[in-house]
């Protein structure tokens, strides 16, 4: 079942498109579902096809085309790290070995305490404050060296997002 | 209509179409994989590409309208370096493994690459790897490495079969065809995605590594499972039907078949096939030689006649048995003096016969469907019952025709309903009544308003209607509506050939018995071609208590089936792929065909078995050489198309009264005939399941009892264990348990008044 926050949401995305068009919305509805839950699973693309009306597999076509959407738990804070060419150029490379070895994960894996999840991303047209990464697709944090990412795990921790 | 030129040629075609379609009209061939004339374009492979004048790059045909003096080179250096280039990226991931591949001898990819590949890969890095997927019992997804990723498969579900079960997930190198969260695939037409597939990636489950396509022989037949008269392509090895594929005709499958047509020839090859006469003798069962098999039959037969009367002998076909079967049948129990003989075992309501004009038929041509803008279909479970023509209504609406549908379930038909009214069966007279009311004072809402504001109205009687108490009733409405909406009306036809069993008269003519009256006052002797009472008749408790009272059963079946507990005589007979034969499908099409293969084993044609009998039993003009001269007698001087007619009088309608439970029965599409029934494929799909019994919501809390436990049905004296289920589509007092399926065979009628209790 989608909550009573995200169908509302939802709802007011599907006032920019025609009435007949309702699966118009899908993209951001499963944002909404992801913004809530963290990760969109099988049910929840389900309840949004029902919600908007399209068939599960459509849904699930978007859900996995866009690398931004989440198919499996990625931890309250899910770390993206740039690795294109420009981003590894400025040593995203350091960056992700940095991360892994800081918080004992690899790769696309979850701290044990769920709180952060690790990443790879495509260029994010910030390449001028390579190397960086996206914090859940929201707040992107560029230039980074160990400093930089102590203190952004360090917010993080302490709850100021 | 626009000139333009390909490769030379001076070609003209309609505006908006595209070059590939212009090409291929003037019969130039363009290499493709993605486009097919029966689907939306993609432009996904980009096999197809061709140079243009003044184009600066070369462009995919499929994609490319035409316009007035275009030029187009289909061969020219540019084009045949791009259609090489792109032949080498699609066989870079494509494991090239021919050799062992089921689709090999026939893979649109392998063709091309004779033509635009090369003779060695340059490529010798990783070839990209996806997973095998289980997608269901008839569609094989074993080797998804091959796949192309032309997406057919997934426009077919999208467009054609009205459900998008299969798509394309992920992308870019990893883009994979799979259903959603490992799901099957269930949709009623999906073998077609085989056939659409141009690789080994979709392949048959039944057929796999059972032949190449090369050592298999082509012989055209006809499809015997629903009233379309589908085309089929049978293909045989060593005697043996190994597959079916459709056989395109526009006009009636286009190029596509159901399910049911293609998998169907799996029960051919059962193991409960019925190779050897046999006789009862003691309490056991004998196998005898022809001769003496059919001596106790004429011996029985005359018994009978000579001592009870023939009045006592009635004989029952099922509605896909052959022209000339039917023909003989009803020659031979005339020639022996009974006017019992009947085909129409499902139906429960005889009270139009001698009140219409004809054969009750479609009343259009298929075709028509497809282009009718208002369509009206009463009491028919569309989907399962036909659907091919499911699929072409689905095409119409959306050109943008109105469908609406008065029936008792309200069963998905994957496409937009302008207006239903779901009722319970006895309601169902008046409901129709009531459309023809509003249509005659021209109402402009509802069912009758969309009916008249159309242009070309079809007014369809589904199986359900046809089997309805109150069919005549329903008849003489639909013919109302169609009347003052200027349209048309008929009966889609729940068999292969019901239009020939009226054409041949095997029904009753005079004082004789139909098939209920034949068994609500039961024989002496019964003659079975092709039945199954319990699961064949409208009343299976019924059916199966004649039988068991009767002194003599004959029953000519290709099948050991639930006869070997009533009957006297098995006589093996020829499914309709190993005997030549006519069938006439419901738009009156007449179409013969020759046997596919020779009969299993001591298995003969009905037909002959039929001379043989007429000739003991001294009855006049058995002598045939041929079916081909069967059906010459049969249909001298018919004049098919004029005897086709609907038209029906003289018939009151008026409310049913019914108390308690009704029950709503379907003949579950793979529950439909003899053969379908055998095949194990088919069996094992989510439609073969064991039936439940479906309610209302309300009615199970009426009833006190959960969804999913077991619960006791019964009719009559019969009762049956079923599992009970919610469907809030259903109207409230009725319970859908479906007929056909031999765990509903102890039930009674397929209408009419059911309990449900607490097991
Ligand atoms: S499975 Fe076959 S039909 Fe479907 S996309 Fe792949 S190649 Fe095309
Ligand atoms: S390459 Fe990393 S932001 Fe562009
Ligand atoms: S056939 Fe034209 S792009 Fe595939």
């Amino acid at each position: 079942m989608l909550s009573q926050q995200i169908t509302t949401l939802i709802d007011k995305e599907l006032k920019k498109y025609p009435a007949d068009q309702r699966q118009s919305a899908v993209m951001a509805a499963l944002r909404f579902v992801q913004d809530e839950k963290g990760w969109i699973a099988p049910e929840d693309m389900a309840d949004v096809a029902q919600y908007l009306d399209m068939p599960q597999m459509a849904v699930y076509e978007v859900a996995t085309f866009y690398h931004m959407y989440n198919l499996k738990p990625m931890g309250k804070h899910t770390l993206t790290v740039c690795t294109n060419l420009s981003c590894t150029l400025c040593g995203a490379g350091d960056t992700v070995s940095y991360l892994e070895q800081k918080l004992g994960i690899k790769m696309n894996e979850v701290t044990a305490d769920g709180k952060f999840g690790l990443r790879e991303g495509e260029c994010m047209g910030a390449c001028i404050d390579a190397p960086l990464l996206n914090v859940n697709n929201k707040k992107m944090c560029g230039k980074l060296t160990p400093e930089k990412i102590d203190s952004i795990l360090a917010d993080l921790e302490g709850g100021k997002a | 209509m626009i000139n333009i030129e390909i490769d030379g040629k001076q070609i003209q075609t309609e505006n908006g179409s595209t070059v590939i379609e212009a090409a291929h009209q003037a019969g130039i061939a363009i290499p493709h994989f993605c486009y097919h004339k029966k689907l939306s374009i993609a432009a996904n492979c980009r096999m197809c590409l061709v140079q243009v004048e003044k184009a600066p790059k070369p462009l995919p045909a499929c994609a490319t309208p035409v316009s007035e003096g275009m030029k187009v080179f289909t061969h020219s250096e540019q084009a045949v370096k791009a259609q090489k280039g792109v032949m080498e990226f699609l066989l870079v991931n494509h494991p090239l493994d021919c050799p062992i591949c089921d689709q090999g001898g026939e893979c649109m990819l392998q063709d091309m690459s004779v033509g635009y590949g090369q003779g060695h890969s340059r490529y010798h890095e990783e070839k990209r790897m996806v997973l095998a997927k289980d997608i269901g019992p008839l569609v094989a997804a074993e080797e998804m490495a091959r796949c192309i990723n032309c997406t057919r498969c997934v426009r077919f579900g999208q467009e054609i079969a009205g459900q998008m079960e299969l798509g394309q997930a992920f992308r870019g190198e990893h883009a994979e065809i799979m259903s959603f969260v490992s799901g099957t695939v269930e949709s009623e037409l999906s073998g077609n995605m085989i056939d659409l597939c141009p690789v080994g990636a979709l392949t048959s489950k039944p057929f796999r590594y059972k032949a190449r396509s090369w050592e298999l022989s082509r012989r055209r037949s006809v499809s015997a499972h629903d009233s379309l008269g589908s085309g089929l392509a049978v293909q045989t090895k060593n005697n043996r039907v190994l597959r079916v594929l459709p056989l395109e005709n526009d006009e009636i499958n286009e190029c596509w078949l159901s399910d049911r047509d293609r998998f169907a020839y799996e029960g051919l090859n059962s193991e409960q096939r019925l190779t050897k006469p046999m006789i009862k003798q003691g309490g056991q069962w004998q196998e005898v030689d022809w001769q003496a098999a059919l001596e106790f039959c004429a011996n029985g037969l005359r018994q009978i006649a000579n001592g009870a009367g023939a009045e006592q002998i009635g004989a029952l076909a099922t509605g896909n048995s052959t022209l000339e079967e039917m023909y003989l049948l009803q020659k031979l129990l005339r020639g022996i003096g009974s006017d019992n003989v009947d085909f129409r075992l499902r139906q429960s309501d005889f009270s139009a016969d001698g009140k219409q004009q004809g054969a009750p038929w479609l009343g259009m041509s298929i075709a028509d469907i497809g282009r009718a803008d208002r369509i009206l279909i009463v009491g028919s479970f569309l989907r399962k019952d036909h659907p091919l023509l499911a699929a072409r209504i689905r095409q119409a609406v959306k050109q943008g025709a109105q469908i609406n549908v008065i029936h008792a379930t309200d069963d998905d038909l994957l496409m937009k309903v302008a207006h239903k009214a779901i009722v319970a069966p006895n309601a169902m007279v008046e409901t129709l009544a009531q459309v023809a009311k509003d249509a005659a004072s021209k109402h402009s809402n509802g069912i009758a308003g969309s009916l008249a504001s159309g242009e070309r109205v079809a007014v369809l009687l589904g199986n359900f209607a046809q089997q309805h108490p109150q069919a005549a009733q329903l008849q003489a409405l639909a013919q109302q509506i169609a009347n003052v909406t200027n349209g048309k009306f008929g009966f889609i036809g729940d068999s292969a050939n019901g239009v020939g069993g009226y054409l041949v008269n095997a029904i009753p003519a005079g004082k004789g018995l139909n098939a209920a009256a034949m068994l609500a006052a039961p024989r002496k002797a019964y003659v079975l071609l092709n039945v199954e009472p319990e699961l064949d008749c409208a009343d299976a408790q019924q059916a199966i208590a004649a039988m068991q009272a009767a002194d003599l059963v004959i029953a000519m079946s290709a099948y050991k089936h639930g006869a070997t507990e009533y009957a006297d005589v098995l006589l093996p007979i020829a499914p309709f792929t190993e005997t030549s034969g006519t069938f006439i499908s419901s738009e009156g099409r007449v179409q013969s065909f020759n046997g596919s293969v020779k009969p299993l084993g001591e298995a003969r044609p009905a037909w002959k078995v039929l001379r043989v009998l007429g000739n003991l039993l001294k009855v006049d003009g058995f002598g045939y050489e041929t079916t081909q001269a069967v059906r010459d007698e049969a249909l001298n001087g018919v004049d098919v198309a004029a005897r086709l007619n609907n038209a029906v009088s003289g018939i009151e309608t008026g409310a049913a009264a019914v108390n308690g439970l009704q029950r709503v029965a379907d003949v579950p599409i793979y529950a439909t005939d003899a053969i379908v029934r055998r095949a194990v494929s088919l069996q094992a799909t989510k439609d073969a399941m064991q039936p439940k019994a479906w309610l209302h919501s309300k009615e199970l809390s009426k009833l006190g009892v959960a969804a999913g436990v077991q619960v006791k049905v019964a009719q009559g004296q019969g009762s049956a264990l079923l599992e009970v289920a919610i469907d809030d589509g259903l109207p409230e007092g009725v319970v859908r348990v479906a007929a056909g399926h031999p765990a509903t065979a102890t039930l009674g009628a397929m209408f009419g008044t059911i309990t449900v209790e607490r097991a």
